[in-house]
């Protein structure tokens, strides 16, 4: 535990660190990779909070980045060209006011949550994956042919939404409110993981009737569960699309979906930070052997076999051990044998 | 009216029939002694009335309520705490995590839990799968407890323990009556610890209730008969 304390602690300065590292060398690339460090590990801090306390393999998460991520575009859009979003019995303008874009991706991708949730946690083990997999490419069909809002071409955001009090189109700027949502959802994880909902969720993955038998109905755990995971995930669709300046039906791609899971079990599966640096090894992947060879995913999959066989708390585990971790117990992870 | 009641329960495992018309009744305050030598139904009964087997004919009823559609852990949360047979905590926690796990609002608070098993105390951040089989079952005992039951239900809390360690859970459930009141049934098979304890006594025989009554009304030929050996 102290040894992951540490480790964590580390990861988030460095994380800070390096941005502004990059600022003072006037390096605004360095300082976007940062940035989007930041934003897919809150991604991915959406996704642990449902695969490592809840067991729950999703593959459908990229749904929710994706409504996130619309959720902003569609909202600026509408400002952009000064046409209302709903003009019938009363009038719903675009705005280009992140605060009101990151409430509405929170709350459209948490509704999204608890419909799918509340039909697919009705199901387990693969059809479980199976029934989030569809519905993500429910979405992803949908707005391929969604004429309205650039259909497979995707939509602009031409200037950076803005942040009350805020110059949002500085990358230091824009890195550090990102950067604080982080830390506020790693928060809010740790804080679940050690709550009596966080506990009974994790040990409802190792046996649900033992859990019934003290009075909790699974289903109802997974679901809040499900929908607080979707709605960090869809935040960070928002604070993604502002990063890109543009949303399209990728984000709702299930290779996305995959590639969140992936740097989630880098990082370490229901650990706290498992998916900070699971996110900054991927970025770091990415670059490093991405500027050798196109063809960097075969070492990605290598490394992932690695992990997967050898090293199932991920980097995390491998660093800090297999202890008991914070508040979560984690001491056997990912489905857990039973007695 | 009885704290829970079960009348001609019948009940299937697939298309053997394990329970035959089981009845009997608990009123709050007491102690009853659910025996019967192994395979009679006792654990069966049990897990009709937790819900967690659905029984086939006859009523049911906690505080008047009748059960017969009622989940698990709706029954749960009507007061009715199981410490299951065997050591079933949740072994990926440590042993606080799995006392909140389970915690709700009332009398029952983790200090009073600790009170009572000191044990528990000292281990209170170890892994439950590294306690001892003792103590695995002082901390089901406690994460029972801590759900805040108005019935107590304790399923061979002590089967296959050291003497000593036997000795301090049956002295924890004396001080559970003495002190707290609680309604219990317990399930045992061994009279010389029963009998300080419980008021009354139901013998299960081949999935029958055949002799119910008070604990020292037991005399020796019903004992023979139904519990020997």
């Amino acid at each position: 535990m102290r040894r992951e304390a540490i480790f964590n602690t580390a990861l988030w300065l460095g994380l800070l660190a390096y941005p502004v590292w990059a600022w003072l060398g006037d390096e605004p690339y360095q300082i976007t990779l940062a940035t989007r460090v930041a934003i897919l590990a809150l991604a991915g801090v959406g996704l642990n909070i449902a695969l490592g306390l809840g067991g729950l393999v999703s593959l459908g998460h990229a749904m929710f980045f994706g409504i996130g991520g619309y959720a902003a575009g569609i909202l600026a859009s509408h400002a952009q060209s000064y046409t209302p979003l709903y003009d019938g019995a009363f009038t719903i303008e675009g705005t280009q006011n992140m605060l009101v874009i990151w409430l509405v991706a929170v709350v459209a991708a948490g509704l999204v949550a608890l419909v799918t949730g509340a039909l697919s946690l009705r199901t387990s083990g693969v059809y479980f994956i199976m029934i989030t997999l569809a519905f993500g490419q429910m979405f992803y069909y949908f707005t391929i042919s969604w004429p309205a809002y650039g259909g497979e071409d995707g939509l602009s955001i031409y200037v950076r939404n803005w942040f009350p009090g805020l110059n949002t189109l500085d990358p230091l700027t824009f890195f550090l409110i990102c950067f604080s949502i982080l830390s506020l959802a790693l928060l809010l994880s740790w804080r679940i993981a050690g709550s009596a909902f966080g506990l009974a969720l994790n040990a409802a993955r190792q046996n649900e009737d033992r859990v019934r038998a003290v009075g909790i109905e699974p289903y109802r755990l997974r679901l809040v569960a499900f929908v607080i995971s979707g709605a960090i995930t869809g935040l960070a669709g928002a604070l993604y699309a502002d990063l890109n300046r543009f949303v399209s039906p990728t984000m709702f791609s299930w290779q996305l979906s995959g590639e969140i899971m992936v740097f989630v079990i880098l990082g370490g599966v229901a650990r706290l930070f498992g998916p900070v640096a699971g996110a900054a090894l991927f970025i770091l992947l990415e670059e490093v052997l991405g500027g050798v060879s196109d063809y960097w995913h075969i070492w990605l999959g290598v490394l992932l076999l690695i992990v997967v066989l050898f090293a199932r708390g991920g980097l995390i585990g491998l660093i800090a051990g297999q202890g008991t971790g914070q508040a979560t117990g984690q001491r056997k992870r990912a489905g857990g044998a039973d007695d | 009216m009885s704290l829970l009641r079960l009348d001609q329960i019948s009940a299937f495992y697939g298309p053997s029939q394990a329970l035959f018309d089981v009845s009997l009744k608990l009123e709050k305050g007491e102690v009853l002694a659910l025996m019967g030598r192994n395979g009679m139904g006792k654990t069966t009964t049990i897990k009709v009335i937790c819900r967690m087997l659905k029984h086939r004919s006859g009523t049911l009823a906690f505080e008047g309520q009748d059960m017969a559609r009622w989940p698990s852990f709706r029954a749960a949360r009507a007061g009715i705490g199981l410490c299951p047979e065997g050591r079933r905590c949740f072994r990926n926690l440590t042993v606080h995590e799995n006392l909140v796990a389970a915690m709700r609002p009332g009398d029952w608070t983790l200090e009073r839990v600790g009170d009572l098993f000191p044990r528990l105390q000292e281990r209170r951040d170890q892994g439950a799968e590294s306690l001892s089989g003792g103590e695995q079952q002082m901390l089901a005992i406690g994460r029972a407890l801590l759900t805040n039951p108005r019935l107590l239900i304790l399923d061979e809390a002590t089967e296959g323990l050291a003497p000593v360690i036997r000795q301090e859970i049956w002295a924890a459930i004396a001080r559970l009556k003495g002190e707290s009141g609680l309604t219990i049934l317990v399930v045992d098979k061994t009279l010389k610890e029963l009998a300080p304890i419980a008021d009354r006594a139901v013998i299960l025989e081949r999935g029958r209730s055949v002799w119910q009554g008070r604990f020292d009304a037991l005399d020796a030929a019903t004992r023979d008969r139904y519990l020997g050996v």
